[in-house]
């Protein structure tokens, strides 16, 4: 017992060093976001001499932060809980009628969900944008478009767990005198809370971090999400090292401060969702 | 038994609205992308069919093929050792001490932040702070700048590929290595096994989904993979570190070559289902039948 607690702890030192070396550059940007731009360059790993906090309020000023952040968390808010509200909606019906066209519809969203954006973009740029439809850049249309790509997946995740759900529950409240939406919402929904939470998470994390689709959907500068500000404010400053830096501890703040508060139900909701 | 009427009504009520959505957002462009393949589509209008020769030309095109077999080296670089990693930070995050689940945090961290924002910080570090580092210490690997050339920026790609995918699959890895029944484990203990030789016979064959999975869905990242291109090496130096992804989105949008551009996108498509089928039907033999 005592040699299998010694290499336990020889291993236990190894993953330390590798945990290390994964946290190495959040430490650098942390590390050197305080510090001034000749500094940065010449000496990175040193502690800084001079700290320069204005890094701070000079990134927060000139990507626009606070609008930044907002219109992230009101896309990723607005479009999660559309995909909430659509998917069990449409998985519970999926889930209770038996016919052919449910098979069938089932199967097509189950295949859909390997068709890479890609593939779609092109198409879909000239479908929506000012050659087509020319619908605003703006939340409410973003988060169309993410209920279309994330229903899919949100739909096949609550599908099996309703399955589960037996029917004589919907049998019991039809004979109470409940509608069809009635029972939903009142009996059906309110049971959905492990897969609500998933499909909340791994769709807030997508919608939080995605680059490619707001790059073509948010033209007007007001309306960009923090991924999209960040990116074209390191591009204007990486003269400016430090400055730079600033910006990127900024733009990760958020869901990492997100991640320490709902730890448990994030790494729960990953496991979960990659059962597929 | 429910009425053709009610049936209706209930379609209504639940499927219509998402439904429509997912045909308007995904089926349409998908379909219609597959359309324009066939014609001269240049963004506005298609004034005639062009047959097959969308297709010719991507075959053709040295651009194309460059950036496919880029591609195709970066997947499989990225799909061993991500899974290689991920699977050993599993076992070692499992061993039985406190203070594993810092470590796991640590491991993990990177997934939750964006591509994007991940390449900028690897920017800075291969450009800016290693080269310095490199000098200060006399360790020689970072010296230069790795995304200056080409054999280094693919494994630069790699490593911060690793680096934020390791994490998420050593948690699917840890999932299923919890979920390994302890009566087998026990009875191989009194059957005389070695640490390795439990781990080889038992535990992986019992674990088989979990590869399966995990393998499927770095397959897919991989060749997806999108915003850590664009910020970290932007495809350069001149084009050569371009994924498919970032080059089908210049041919289109930088170069407005729409219908060759969306030509390339449904070979990547057909290249990520072939691959993605394949990848499922083999690892789903090697899952134990239970």
């Amino acid at each position: 017992m005592k040699r299998t607690h010694r290499i336990n702890i020889f291993f236990f030192i190894f993953a330390s060093v590798l945990a290390v070396l994964y946290a190495f550059p959040f430490a650098m940007v942390l590390l050197n976001s305080v510090k001034d731009k000749r500094e940065v360059r010449n000496e990175p790993l040193a502690w800084p001499t001079e700290w320069k906090w204005d890094n701070f309020t000079e990134a927060i000023d000139r990507m626009d932060y606070w609008q930044a952040l907002g219109n992230s968390l009101i896309i990723t808010v607005l479009s999660v809980t559309a995909i909430i509200i659509t998917s069990s909606m449409l998985a519970y019906y999926l889930a209770r009628s038996k016919t052919k066209f449910s098979a069938a519809t089932f199967l097509i969203l189950v295949a859909s969900m390997i068709v890479p954006f890609q593939a779609l973009m092109i198409p879909f740029v000239g479908l929506f944008g000012e050659r087509g439809l020319g619908l605003p850049g703006n939340q409410f249309t973003i988060a169309f478009f993410y209920v279309g790509f994330g229903v899919a997946l949100s739909t096949f995740l609550y599908h099996g767990f309703i399955s589960n759900i037996p029917y004589e529950l919907d049998e019991a409240a039809g004979m109470d005198g409940a509608s069809a939406f009635r029972t939903y919402r009142s009996i059906i929904f309110p049971m959905l809370g492990p897969v609500t939470a998933t499909v909340a998470i791994i769709n807030a994390l997508w919608i939080w971090n995605d680059f490619l689709l707001p790059s073509v959907v948010l033209l007007e500068n007001d309306q960009k999400t923090l991924p999209l500000r960040t990116f074209v404010f390191y591009g204007n400053y990486t003269s400016d090292y430090g400055l730079a830096m600033a910006g990127l501890l900024i733009s990760i703040l958020p869901i990492v401060i997100f991640y320490f508060a709902m730890q448990k139900r994030i790494i729960a909701g990953i496991s979960a969702g990659a059962v597929k | 038994m429910r009425t053709r009427r009610q049936e209706i009504r209930r379609f209504l009520v639940f499927a219509l609205v998402p439904l429509a959505i997912f045909t308007l957002v995904l089926v349409v462009p998908f379909t219609r992308g597959i359309y324009f393949t066939f014609t001269d589509w240049n963004g506005f209008d298609v004034t005639q069919f062009v047959g097959l020769d969308n297709y010719i030309a991507a075959f053709q095109n040295e651009d194309f093929w460059g950036s496919m077999l880029f591609t195709a080296g970066y997947v499989v670089a990225s799909l061993i050792l991500v899974n290689v990693v991920a699977f050993g930070l599993a076992l070692l995050v499992t061993i039985p001490l406190r203070g594993v689940n810092v470590l796991r945090t640590a491991f993990f961290l990177p997934n939750l932040i964006g591509g994007v924002i991940l390449g900028l910080i690897w920017q800075f570090l291969f450009g800016q702070a290693l080269p310095t580092i490199a000098e200060a210490t006399g360790i020689p690997v970072f010296a230069e700048n790795w995304l200056l050339d080409t054999t280094t920026a693919f494994w630069a790609m790699v490593i911060v590929t690793v680096w934020q995918m390791s994490g998420y699959m050593m948690i699917i890895y840890v999932t299923a290595l919890m979920s390994i029944e302890q009566e087998a484990l026990e009875a191989s203990l009194i059957d005389g096994t070695n640490g390795l030789q439990r781990l080889v016979f038992i535990k992986l064959p019992l674990m088989a989904q979990a590869f399966t999975i995990s393998l499927f869905l770095t397959l897919r990242n991989a060749f997806m993979a999108f915003d850590l291109n664009l910020s970290l090496t932007g495809g350069n130096p001149y084009g050569t570190t371009e994924l498919i992804s970032l080059q089908v989105f210049r041919e289109a949008f930088s170069f407005g070559n729409f219908s060759s551009g969306q030509t390339q996108a449904v070979l990547m498509f057909v290249v990520i289902a072939i691959a993605a089928l394949a990848q499922v039907a083999i690892s789903k033999r090697f899952e134990v039948q239970r």
